[in-house]
């Protein structure tokens, strides 16, 4: 690893609507090792798929990247050419996305589809890319390859259509392989399946991936590090151990603890966050996710924090920090459902009682 | 109001609802008599005051045998008894006032609720169908249902699109409570959600049902989420009940091969355990419905299957297996 292949440096996406301009993206620096696992975490709306859009020139129409730079081994993507962005999207970065039936063409083999995927991008001959056809398919265990290229997208299972799906993203042998909610489409044992298909290849082909989920077992089961978005900005990046074990930022905690665990049998309420993602049209002023978070102090609902260092390799962006909140205020925080309520609640007898004063900087 | 008749009047049978030798075929014309068995035999029970839990994989009919116990679909054999009567032989205002004890939440809460009616509406259509209560009644009744489910009162006069998903969810919830059910299916309730608002709802739906006394019928492909809000699991294969089991037993002591594949290829939310995490994988893909597997139909894709011998020649029985309340349909049950 070691080597830098992808760094986006404060990039701005934003979306020109009539009512007003949103802004998806928000200042996203963020950047992946060749070889290297990134998981981009966050719920609809926090602009995790528009910045892989944005990575790869294609964010759909009243959308544009107003600033920042997004440097593929050096050269930026946001300046290059017409020519240059198509080699680039075929042969250094491919990109899987969520529903495997509606990215094939019904009407045309699927065999052919990845041998078009190869021949658009002049990378191999016609004749090998047919050769290749079958070796890609074999690859990502498509069991009869050799009969199974001749079929239509429909004769094949949600399953199989991922894979193919892989296979043509595949096919330019990419350094980057972009992967937004690969599985969430399909059966859990089916989604093992293609965990397991991704986790051989990263490892056989040594291809990056980034991989675009709102699923935190998911990212626990694939990636070596984590970035966590919120309203188009990054709150909390680092190696997923490290999040896992200690998330510093509320909404990583809170996220972390508002699913259930299938190998847990405590019945304890889930942490629910209050309320609902900020409008980006209009955000909050200070940090966006001092409407809804259970810890807030002033400062929070004025200044927006920075992302600042809180461990080895590890940042977030709040003033507070999990690690510097009072015990019974996460206690109270994981009670009820009405959590946040509570909390504050607790919180305004806290600041009533001057000797209780606790949450201060981080 | 006078409307609200508690669940529990009833009290004697501890069953609420008893489903046995459930079938729904669709036939397929043109197919000379081919039908694709959706439900192929199903036992199944559901206590009162509980939270059934039932997963599967898509296709393996879980949604249809929701609709064949709320009675929005004819069974083609069997027996489904609700409260102690038989609904499957109900017609005209008998079936009608079973379904009163009985309500449904989507999975989509986009398309679920009419876009053109208010919330207003929306709640008060259950009540004006069973004609509950005077206007009056029924207009302070849709306030109190959207406070219930922790909306604002006030927000009778508007439309579905003013609101978010996990919103809207809510008014599906309200809607399923309007008639006082006893009994409420939840087909994949809260998978369309957020992760942030699903923990809301399930949270809400736990409150209601301690609130209410309501019994569950909780429909999920997350068997995480299942897990958590279940008291009981029961697992489908391809148009059959294979095990059902407490919650905990069923996910420590799995009994059927397939509940065990099931549960092994769920990644959990923490690196140190993913790491040592192997799923158990399963050969091919499920069977066409149309024409199952003889005998054991999970024989194709089972680890520990005899083939040939008696996993695919004797179809086995749901029998006891594991942990007291344990049942599964295996022949080798256990032994993976």
């Amino acid at each position: 690893m070691g080597q830098t292949l992808l760094q986006v440096e404060d990039l701005h996406t934003q979306f020109f609507t009539s009512r007003g301009v949103v802004r998806a993206v928000d200042g996203v620096s963020l950047h992946i090792d060749a070889g290297e696992t990134l998981g981009v975490v966050g719920e609809s709306g926090c602009g995790k798929t528009i910045t892989a859009l944005s990575v790869l020139r294609l964010v759909p129409d009243p959308g544009r990247i107003t600033s920042g730079r997004i440097l593929f081994r050096g050269h930026d993507v946001t300046k290059m050419e017409d020519e240059e962005i198509r080699d680039f999207r075929g042969n250094d970065v491919a990109m899987i996305f969520q529903d495997p039936m509606t990215s094939l063409n019904p009407v045309t083999k699927v065999g052919f589809q990845i041998e078009e995927a190869m021949t658009a991008h002049n990378r191999f001959s016609a004749s090998l890319a047919r050769t290749r056809v079958v070796e890609l398919l074999k690859r990502v265990r498509v069991p009869a390859a050799e009969t199974r290229v001749k079929d239509y997208p429909h004769q094949f299972s949600g399953g199989m259509r991922q894979r193919a799906m892989i296979a043509m993203g595949l096919a330019n042998e990419p350094s980057l392989l972009i992967a937004d909610e690969p599985t969430t489409a399909l059966d859990v044992t089916v989604q093992a399946q293609i965990i397991q298909l991704m986790k051989q290849l990263n490892r056989e082909l040594g291809t990056a991936m980034m991989l675009i989920t709102h699923n935190m077992a998911l990212v626990a089961s694939l990636c070596e590090r984590v970035v966590v978005m919120y309203a188009g900005r990054i709150v909390e990046e680092g190696p997923v151990e490290q999040i896992f074990r200690s998330p510093q930022h509320p909404y990583t905690w809170s996220l972390l603890r508002s699913v259930p665990r299938v190998d847990e049998a405590r019945k304890d309420r889930l942490v629910s966050i209050r309320g609902l993602p900020p409008d980006l049209m209009n955000p909050p002023p200070g940090c966006k996710f001092h409407p809804r978070c259970p810890f807030v102090v002033d400062r929070c609902r004025v200044e927006e924090p920075p992302l600042g260092e809180v461990g080895v390799n590890q940042v977030a962006r709040c003033w507070v920090l999990m690690r510097n909140v009072k015990g019974e205020d996460v206690e109270a925080a994981k009670a009820s459902a009405l959590s946040v309520e509570a909390a504050q609640k607790l919180k305004a007898e806290a600041s009533a009682d001057p000797e209780a004063g606790n949450v201060a900087g981080g | 109001m006078q409307a609200a008749e508690p669940a529990s009047s009833v009290a004697a049978d501890p069953l609420l609802l008893r489903v046995s030798g459930a079938f729904k075929h669709f036939p397929l014309s043109g197919f000379g008599g081919a039908a694709v068995r959706a439900v192929d035999g199903v036992d199944l029970e559901i206590r009162r005051g509980e939270t059934l839990g039932l997963v599967g994989e898509s296709g393996c009919g879980k949604s249809t045998l929701a609709r064949l116990i709320t009675a929005l679909l004819p069974a083609t054999a069997g027996k489904i008894v609700f409260d102690g009567t038989d609904i499957t032989r109900l017609r005209g205002w008998r079936l009608r006032r079973v379904r009163r004890k009985m309500q449904m939440i989507f999975q989509d809460p986009f398309a679920s609720l009419d876009p053109r009616m208010t919330v207003g509406d929306i709640l008060q259509e259950p009540l004006d169908n069973f004609a509950i209560g005077s206007m009056r009644d029924r207009r302070r009744r849709v306030q109190e249902l959207l406070r219930l489910v922790g909306l604002n009162p006030n927000f009778t006069n508007r439309y579905p699109h003013e609101f978010s998903g996990g919103q809207r969810q809510r008014i599906g919830i309200a809607r399923a409570l309007a008639v006082n059910p006893s009994f409420i299916v939840c087909d994949e309730a809260v998978s369309a959600l957020d992760v942030s608002i699903q923990a809301q709802i399930i949270n809400l739906l736990q409150d209601l049902q301690q609130e209410f006394q309501l019994t569950y019928l909780f429909i999920a492909h997350d068997l995480a989420v299942v897990r958590h809000l279940s008291d009981r699991i029961a697992v489908m294969y391809l148009g059959k009940v294979v095990e059902t089991a407490d919650r905990n037993d069923i996910y420590e002591r799995p009994q059927h091969p397939y509940t065990k594949a099931l549960l092994s290829s769920i990644p959990v939310p923490d690196p140190a355990v993913e790491r040592e995490r192997a799923p158990i994988a399963l050969k091919g893909e499920i069977p066409s419905p149309v024409n199952p597997p003889s005998g054991c139909r999970f024989h194709t894709r089972c680890p520990i299957a005899r083939v040939p011998g008696i996993c695919s020649e004797e179809e086995p029985k749901l029998e006891p297996h594991g942990a007291r309340d344990q049942v599964a349909a295996c022949h080798f049950a256990g032994q993976v």
